[in-house]
């Protein structure tokens, strides 16, 4: 779904699987396994119908935005993250479907279990892709990666009904860069041996990091390809597109990454936002939309056994310009009020009056629940207590058994449901 | 105006002022200090310098020849910075129209002026209340401030209480995690009545610094309805004008028994903890576990590594475990200023308590540092 559709493919033709016959694999323990068109394909399977017919799956509201096309209806130019109205502009006779999540939720977990049953070491980026470190799993298994990669192709295929395309590189940003460059339905191979031949000739585009601005910045000087970054002495570098990128980007372009697949990715933020179906002015709404926000990021924050030290708020008014405002707490929480509080304090004092499009929740600086620093004056049994036993509530009777008493009133209109997590949970 | 002024006396004089001055001031006039010679208002054959920010006053007097007489108000962190770069030689300053003349050795300094006239009055200083030891003064304000808190959001946690009762001063702060307390004795005037008044706590401890220097006397000076505090001492003038908050009941906080107590030595205490808590991810705790057979300090787990060390101590009662923020158990073990330490506990989710321990094993009255501990999970 990302940029890679857009890499010249001709240039990896050659490192491309096919009928099983592939290049040399060994040394390559990391694959990147996309599925394709995740939504829509799941949809597809459900309906079958709409197999041979642009399927776009997104908001169907009037500012809904497209989650997932499959690839007939990207032929029209159809992309994700696109305004559902410009989807239909694009391909008036495409099929539109409201996501149904649940469903994806459910497929995502079938899908991240195939991976469990062969490593691990499986770190889940969202609901439609995931990394894989095989390299216990290939003598376990006495198979190849390449082959691991095929079975795994297999057994999506034949278990879920949907596609995948799989990377099989020595590192993770070239296997999710082969993923992308041989999608649908594909799977692509580099070498340890090759993987400067692989990404020399690519556009600086492919490096991860590099978006429309930075590739500018680098045309600018004459950098136009990967091998272009690779030769640059890092000192240029730096003076191009400063210290930080240009040390992340001179690695990855000599082929190195040294990321290990994480299974349990530690989460650096939590939070939750909402888009309203129409802008909003009342500030005592939004405040209420806060609360429900707060209870939703720090419910997240207590399922997880995390706290944040930062809480920060993000308004983006009518006309598209956002903000974000941050306070750091003198302890880490996980208390709705206490998160609540501030945003409000945020809201009031840091935020100009204005019609408001979005408005979002977010905890920062998160440590593990190692210890809580208590109050002199707070009673032994306070707040934190209470939400303790809304979130037993809520998981004996459901999310609607227990909320604060100013979420009862009707809530604003909201412009579809909010996207979930991916399953992170080890099966 | 025209006077002439030894350039260390000025120097301290200016900085002194200048240090209270807002860095960015909402109007420029605030950025100013205002030098005053032989004016109605100053005094004698002095210069006064005086800066003011509508929170916190502060004035000084320094000797001077005055050829001249006058008034002028020049940015005070301009001056600061050059008086102090001067050499020592006598300063010659002199105002003629909208600019003033520094003069000191071979150097010139000419500085544009602002309008006197625009400068706030100064508030007059409230009555006298009484007075103590500069020494005394100096250490109780520093061994209370620490505990105050710093988030403005909250600022009946950010002063210092100030309790007069006869011949008793209580200073008190807390920042709710925990609170710091002195008693001592004072020379009340006898003027001002009994009061219990909030000090911006960072004002009173940069005047308490400055103002509590060994062998002087400091004078308190009040005016509870005015919301006003005055400190004077050593030709040092300053007023802050008071927190209108409440503070938080303290009284009841404070824990009327306990269940065990330790005697220990605070210096090596503090170097282990300094040690452990290098393990500690972001400061966040450290554990004490007193038992009769000595004190083990541990922190951190298995992920970010983990220390322990093992320290004597005279303990009585249940032994206990329990959890600190390892930088505010040193904050209050620094504040002792003795080389032994009473800790007491009643459980290890009840606040503790710590207090100065003399030579002879006796418990110091008047400080006492009460501190709410981490709670451990699980």
């Amino acid at each position: 779904m990302g940029r890679s559709g857009d890499l010249p493919r001709g240039l990896v033709d050659r490192f491309v699987v096919r009928d099983g016959v592939g290049p040399d694999d060994s040394g390559c323990s990391i694959l990147h396994v996309d599925m394709d068109a995740f939504y829509a394909s799941v949809e597809i399977r459900e309906r079958p119908e709409l197999k041979d017919k642009p399927v776009v799956v997104g908001g169907i509201g009037n500012r809904g935005v497209v989650s997932s096309a499959n690839y007939i209806a990207r032929k029209y130019g159809v992309r994700s993250a696109m305004p559902t109205s410009r989807a239909r502009r694009l391909c008036p006779h495409a099929v539109f479907v409201s996501p149904t999540f649940g469903l994806y939720q459910e497929v995502s977990r079938g899908v991240l279990g195939i991976f469990r049953d062969i490593t691990p070491l499986v770190e889940p980026l969202s609901l439609d892709e995931a990394f894989l470190d095989v390299s216990g799993a290939l003598r376990r298994m006495g198979m190849t990666s390449g082959r691991i990669g095929q079975l795994i192709r297999e057994r999506v295929e034949a278990e879920h009904g949907i596609t995948c395309s799989v990377g099989v590189a020595p590192t993770k940003f070239v296997a999710k860069l082969a993923s992308g460059l041989c999608k649908p339905d594909g799977m692509l191979v580099v070498p340890k041996a090759s993987v400067l031949e692989f990404l020399h000739p690519l556009p600086v585009s492919a490096l991860w990091g590099v978006g429309k601005k930075t590739a500018e910045r680098l045309a600018d000087v004459g950098l136009e390809r990967v091998a272009d970054v690779a030769a640059a002495p890092l000192p240029r570098l730096r003076r191009i597109i400063g210290n930080a990128l240009a040390e992340h980007l001179h690695p990855l372009a000599h082929g190195y990454d040294d990321r290990a697949v994480e299974p349990e990715s530690v989460d650096k933020s939590v939070g939750a936002e909402e888009t309203f179906e129409v802008d909003h002015w009342d500030r005592e709404l939004l405040k209420r939309e806060l609360l429900r926000l707060s209870e939703k990021t720090a419910a997240a924050l207590r399922g997880r056994g995390l706290r944040g030290r930062t809480v920060s708020i993000k308004v983006r008014f009518a006309d598209f310009t956002t903000i974000t405002r941050s306070r750091t707490l003198l302890v880490p929480t996980d208390v709705t009020r206490e998160i609540f509080k501030v945003a409000c304090q945020l809201l009031a004092e840091q935020t100009p009056p204005g019609a408001v499009r979005l408005i979002g929740v977010r905890m920062e600086q998160l440590t593990q629940d190692s210890g809580e620093q208590l109050l002199l004056d707070a009673p032994e049994s306070g707040w934190r207590e209470a939400d303790q036993a809304a979130d037993r509530a809520r998981a004996k009777f459901g999310h609607a058994a227990i909320r604060p008493a100013s979420l009862l009133r009707q809530a604003p209109d909201r412009s579809g449901e909010t996207e979930p997590r991916p399953d992170r949970t080890p099966g | 105006m025209k006077i002439r002024v030894e350039r260390d006396g000025l120097a301290d004089a200016v900085a002194w002022v200048a240090r209270s001055l807002p860095s960015r001031p909402p109007v420029p006039v605030l950025g100013g200090v205002l030098l005053d010679a032989g004016s109605p208002d100053s005094e004698g054959e002095a210069l006064t310098i005086s800066g003011f920010d509508y929170e916190v006053s502060a004035t000084v007097g320094v000797p001077a020849t005055i050829a001249d007489g006058g008034r002028t108000l020049v940015s005070g962190r301009l001056l600061a910075d050059i008086t102090k770069a001067l050499p020592n030689q006598p300063v010659e300053i002199a105002v003629d129209g909208a600019r003033v003349s520094i003069t000191c050795g071979s150097a010139r300094f000419s500085l544009p002026t602002m309008p006197v006239e625009d400068y706030p009055q100064l508030p007059p200083m409230p009555p006298h209340a009484g007075e103590l030891t500069g020494e005394v003064f100096g250490q109780a304000v520093a061994q209370v401030a620490i505990a105050a808190g710093r988030d403005d959001t909250l600022p009946m946690l950010t002063g210092v209480r100030v309790e007069i009762s006869g011949e008793t001063l209580t200073l008190v702060a807390t920042d709710r995690f925990r609170l710091a307390m002195r008693e001592f004795t004072w020379k009340p005037s006898g003027d001002v009545e009994d009061a219990a008044v909030l000090v911006p706590a960072r004002t009173l401890a940069d005047a308490a610094k400055s103002l509590g220097t060994a062998g002087k006397t400091v004078e308190l000076a009040l005016s509870s309805s005015d919301g006003l505090l005055g400190l004077s001492g050593t030709g040092r003038r300053t007023t802050t004008r008071l927190l209108d908050a409440e503070f938080p009941r303290y009284r009841q906080l404070l824990p009327t028994e306990q269940t065990s107590n330790a005697i220990i030595e605070v210096s090596p205490l503090v170097e282990a903890i300094k040690r452990v808590s290098l393990v500690a991810e972001r400061g966040t705790q450290v554990r004490l576990e007193f038992t009769g057979g000595g004190l083990k300090l541990s922190a951190g787990g298995d992920d970010e590594g983990s220390a322990e060390e093992e320290l004597p101590v005279q303990f009585d009662g249940e032994p206990v475990t329990i959890a600190f923020n390892p930088g505010y158990l040193q904050d209050g073990l620094g504040a002792l200023h003795t080389d032994r330490a009473e800790l007491s506990f009643t459980t290890p989710n009840r606040p503790a308590l710590i207090k100065p321990v003399d030579e002879n094993g006796e418990v110091v009255a008047g400080y006492l540092y009460l501190l709410m501990p981490v709670r451990l999970p699980g």
